[in-house]
């Protein structure tokens, strides 16, 4: 915009204002709360806490295993994460470089399957776990490899998506070049497209991590209890007298840590590959 | 030029994409597309959970799995009816305010302005938070005793008499909606800002020069042009927003307040929780093609008007 009136200013700051505050009020909350001993947060609301003290922190880790859970949490969406960016490389290389019979049909058939609501195949996809196990001694139900099996087909079509706009973007000079001297396909993939796709690349991983992190419907039915990820772990702060809302608000801001500072620190790529892909 | 080069690309390597392909589509097979096959053939089933270990000893039903679902006269039939408005209410509430907030989020900070990096950074947070973090939070801030929302809304602001309750019974509706939008809205701000990227200055300079203002150039200009990804950004909200199970299963718990019963919650509440998967699997297929339905008429709409535009 060019030069904008004051009434545009005025309306920008108070709408970007009251959306900052929407934005941030549960973060404060968890801040708030994480501080407080048991008593205060079991009394009526106070901003600002009336005692700080820093024991929920340390209780977090006693009142529920939360390190086996922050690790199972790690090794699933990392291994999800790593798995899913391989798969969707290659495939986009396919769908981005070549014209072949059935392109439409497979990227018509995986972006579809975003639309299954995953309440369809979480029992199918659980009784067939069971039963590779039962019949090969694999056991899928109840590892973490079979969630994160589960969680890279999450966050793969979208990826495939946005990774097929972000390779488009790049000339095809670029490969083409590679493929005159001599350079295999897959050569001119590893070499030339990929480190061109840096970006596109990252906004992928980090929108994988940030799905197979936040998951909770599958990771409730498909773990045991050696298993437990994060997202059903959270629940153990809740016994039948009482809920520990301080450990609670604590343990919250310590598993947002770690996504959270990925995030804002990749989020620039993230729009880009937005811009490139999802865009289009 | 290009079109003769790829020719020359093509005919020695033509199982090459297929085999780049294979890794994704054996994995879509066997996660999403054989589950979905299996789930049909169980919504066929007599299946309760003493055929867990095998299911396929089920007896056949037929169609009795169905008819026990569609058959609103009675109690399965009539709640499953009932959680199916409550979704489409929640979804057009929560995809229009969602949509809403976020395209006003995305004009306004078009421009650059002092603070404007910081305040992008605060609008993802909630799109960043892991959702049971979020959402337990605001579960918490929901509490009628000990609750933000209470607090705020009864002691600073007195603007209830009595506290009310906000995970049980109807305000859960509300509850919910507030929740889903929360965590929506950022996706569509960062969407439709990238959008926005796309539109070049010049449009904007020749349209001050021919003396429109900054509110028109917003109408005619900003708006206008996002039209393209607000096709694909509502389709995408919708679908997870109706599909949605994270934000309702962990405010609520396993059974939802009545008036904010989602389809996937109801559905998982009678698999798992009353042991009823054959009827489970029924109602799934029907939600299944409820969106295809619904999705192939909206591309089909959204196709035909792109073409006459």
């Amino acid at each position: 915009m060019i030069n904008p009136p004051a009434s545009f200013r005025w309306t920008r700051r108070i709408v970007l204002g009251a959306l900052a505050v929407f934005a941030l009020v549960p973060v404060l909350v968890m801040l708030s709360s994480s501080l407080k001993p048991l008593r205060d947060v079991q009394g009526p609301f106070r901003w600002i806490p009336s005692t700080v003290t820093l024991r929920p922190y340390l209780d977090i880790w006693r009142t529920v295993p939360l390190g086996r859970y922050l690790v199972n949490s790690l090794i699933v969406a990392g291994g999800a994460t790593v798995c899913s960016v391989l798969v969707a490389i290659l495939a986009a290389y396919a769908v981005s470089r070549y014209r072949f019979r059935g392109r439409r049909f497979f990227t018509v058939t995986v972006l579809s399957t975003q639309m299954f609501p995953g309440i369809l195949f979480l029992l199918p996809l659980f009784l067939i776990f069971v039963n590779v196990g039962n019949a090969t001694g694999v056991a899928l139900y109840g590892s973490r490899g079979g969630l994160i099996l589960t969680y890279l087909t999450f966050s793969l079509p979208f990826s495939i998506w946005m990774l097929v706009g972000y390779f488009d973007s790049i000339p095809r000079d670029l490969d083409e070049a590679a493929l005159v001297d001599g350079c295999g396909p897959l050569q001119a993939l590893v070499r030339i497209i990929v480190p061109a796709a840096v970006p596109g690349i990252v906004a992928v991983a980090v929108y994988a991590f940030m799905t197979a992190w936040g998951e909770v419907l599958f990771a409730s039915v498909l773990t045991d209890d050696e298993t437990r990820t994060l997202a059903v772990g959270l629940q153990g702060y809740a016994t039948l007298n009482d809920v520990y809302w301080n450990q609670v608000m604590a343990a919250s801001l310590v598993v947002s840590v770690p996504v959270v500072a990925g995030f804002l620190l990749l989020q620039r790529y993230l729009v880009a590959g937005l811009t490139a892909g999802a865009v289009k | 030029m290009i079109r003769t080069r790829l020719a020359r690309l093509r005919p020695p390597r033509t199982a090459l994409p297929y085999l780049l392909l294979l890794p994704a589509l054996l994995l879509e097979l066997a996660v999403h597309l054989l589950p979905m096959v299996v789930g049909a053939v169980m919504s066929l089933k007599r299946l309760t959970q003493f055929f867990i270990r095998d299911w396929s000893a089920a007896p056949w039903a037929g169609l009795a799995n169905y008819r026990t679902a569609v058959d609103f006269h009675a109690p399965v039939g009539r709640a499953l009816l009932h959680s199916f408005w409550v979704t489409c209410a929640f979804t057009v509430l929560a995809v229009g305010l969602s949509w809403l907030i976020g395209t006003a989020a995305a004009v306004l900070t078009q421009d650059s302005f002092r603070g404007r990096g910081l305040l992008r950074a605060l609008f993802l947070l909630p799109y960043a938070l892991p959702v049971y973090a979020a959402v337990i939070t605001w579960s918490f801030m929901f509490q009628r005793d000990t609750g933000l929302i209470n607090h705020v809304l009864h002691d600073q602001l007195h603007l209830v008499d009595d506290k009310p309750f906000w995970l049980i019974g109807d305000n859960s509706f509300t509850a919910l909606v507030t929740v889903s939008v929360w965590r929506s809205w950022p996706f569509a701000f960062l969407t439709l800002t990238a959008g926005l990227q796309n539109i070049p200055r010049e449009l904007y300079e020749a349209a001050a020069l021919d003396g429109a203002g900054t509110w028109q150039q917003i109408r005619r200009i900003t708006l206008p042009s996002l039209r393209p990804v607000n096709l694909v950004l509502v389709l995408v909200l919708f679908l997870w927003t109706f599909n949605d199970f994270n934000t309702p299963y962990v405010l609520f718990g396993r059974s939802a307040p009545e008036a904010a019963d989602l389809v996937s919650v109801h559905i998982y509440q009678s698999s798992f929780v009353t042991w009823n998967f054959g009827a489970g699997s029924a109602m799934s297929v029907l939600l299944l093609l409820f969106l295809l339905l619904v999705t192939s008429g909206y591309l089909l709409l959204t196709s035909r008007r792109k073409d006459a535009a």
